[in-house]
């Protein structure tokens, strides 16, 4: 495992595949190795491209490689395609679209299959950044499954998130749903030669503006532990940032809107440009910690929650269980005081449970 | 199992770096130009150069009886003629994958 740790940071992109290989299926040695690369993380741009199927993600991945490689940096992209929950297989078909770059050494495409996970991306999408920042990847791009209404994890990976969208989706609502609207960070009309385009984007510019005077007007409300109040970009947003006017707050906050026709690479370049300055202003205001930090806030109870589950699946714990759900049925216990006991037994019955090594 | 579709008229340089990238545990190749004497023998010697000769490489397509005993000697472990049932593929695939199976 040293061995494939040392040849991973050396730049070994056999070392690197391996690596991410191993994390995915969970294996405990490898778990050691992100320690041995936490000395080299945290230096690459992760930036998440998400949107409903169809829209181009992945053809505008292929061509952002090319605006980035042109700028002299190198590229890791993950791809992520869902898995059958009937069969557990799947086919992933991201790449596809970026052949092209398969020859470059300074490209390092991987594509991941959800494998159970909801929200967009796979659970090992994290670690297979860590890898690829630690391989030397100075920009990390994640293509995540076409986002429904609840895939929003790649907030959680990714420091900029470009939200994809075309002319023609339908009902203006399914724009606006909750939740979706606010994962963006740079919105990004493509096909933008379709018919509608630039009422999309009209659209997507009055939402986000409408948002911003939402955030504004909130602000005399929120007492110091509210999480805006501790949200240095909401405190940007909110024009509260010294050194900024609030006009310019203002303008700078409000997420740009572009189009692209990715197919022939039309408003590519103003999207990388785009990209580069969004973790300007992160870096520069201090937000990128912050955002970091939430994160690793949340792969922790993350990590938790998956220790729990796998608990669970033991043998011991599965049989308390379902003990107690016996109990429930036959109307002995609710639901609620037997799921109180099962939580309690956990600490004793995982006390046996081997632990990962760190 | 994961299948990772790279599309048509792929050079053995970029399924080779494909399949580092995807550290795959079996590289399948479909071929129907004829020039499979040529193309497939050169992808298993790219991965062997690049240390990936754990990789199990077989083939299909439109490939010519007396071709298969000198693609077999070339490193391809079996040649799947027109109309090969996929469950003869996934069985081969099973009995014959390098690395272990987790």
């Amino acid at each position: 495992m040293n061995e494939l740790v040392r040849r991973c940071i050396a730049g070994d992109n056999r070392a690197a595949a391996r690596l991410i290989t191993l994390l995915e299926s969970q294996d405990r040695d490898a778990y050691a190795a992100l320690y041995r690369l936490k000395d080299q993380a945290g230096r690459a741009q992760v930036i998440g491209i998400t949107g409903p199927p169809g829209v181009g993600k992945s053809t505008l991945v292929d061509k952002l490689i090319t605006q980035f490689r042109g700028r002299g940096l190198k590229v890791g992209v993950l791809a992520v395609d869902p898995s059958s929950p009937f069969s557990g297989g799947a086919i992933l078909g991201d790449r596809l679209r970026m052949q092209s770059h398969a020859t470059d050494t300074g490209v390092f495409i991987r594509s991941l299959a959800t494998r159970g996970s909801l929200g967009g991306i796979s659970k090992a999408t994290h670690a297979a950044i860590r890898v690829l920042d630690a391989a030397g990847y100075d920009t990390v791009l994640v293509e995540t499954v076409g986002v429904g209404q609840s895939e929003i994890d790649i907030v959680r990976v990714a420091d900029t998130v470009v939200l994809v969208s075309v002319p023609g989706l339908g009902d203006d609502i399914q724009v606006i749903k909750a939740g979706i609207m606010e994962i963006g960070d740079i919105f990004v009309v493509n096909k933008a030669d379709r018919d509608g385009a630039d009422r999309v984007v009209r659209e997507l510019r009055a939402m986000l503006a409408m948002q911003v005077q939402l955030r504004q007007g909130q602000a005399p409300l929120s007492g110091p532990d509210t999480l805006a109040a501790r949200d240095p970009d909401f405190m940007h947003h909110a024009g509260l940032e010294p050194g900024l006017s609030t006009g310019e707050a203002q303008e700078s906050s409000v997420p740009p809107v572009l189009k692209t026709i990715a197919e022939t690479g039309a408003g590519v370049p103003e999207l990388a440009d785009a990209i580069v300055f969004h973790f300007e202003r992160l870096k520069k205001t201090g937000a990128l910690e912050y955002k970091r930090l939430e994160s690793i806030r949340y792969q922790l109870s993350q990590f938790v929650f998956d220790e729990i589950t796998h608990l669970l699946s033991l043998s011991e714990l599965s049989k308390v269980r379902d003990d107690l759900a016996q109990k429930v049925f036959s109307r002995k216990l609710d639901v609620y005081s037997a799921g109180m006991a099962l939580f309690h037994s956990i600490p004793e019955q995982g006390a046996t449970h081997e632990h990962p090594q760190t | 199992m994961e299948v990772i579709y790279t599309g048509l008229r792929q050079t053995p340089e970029q399924i080779v770096s494909a399949a580092i990238q995807e550290d795959v545990d079996v590289v399948a190749l479909s071929i129907l130009s004829g020039a499979h004497n040529h193309l497939f023998p050169r992808v298993v010697e790219l991965l062997k150069e690049r240390g990936a000769d754990d990789m199990l490489v077989f083939g299909g397509g439109v490939i010519p009886e007396e071709d298969i005993p000198f693609l077999k000697s070339k490193g391809i472990a079996e040649i799947f003629g027109p109309g090969t049932p996929t469950s003869k593929t996934v069985d081969f695939i099973r009995a014959n994958i390098k690395r272990p199976l987790n």
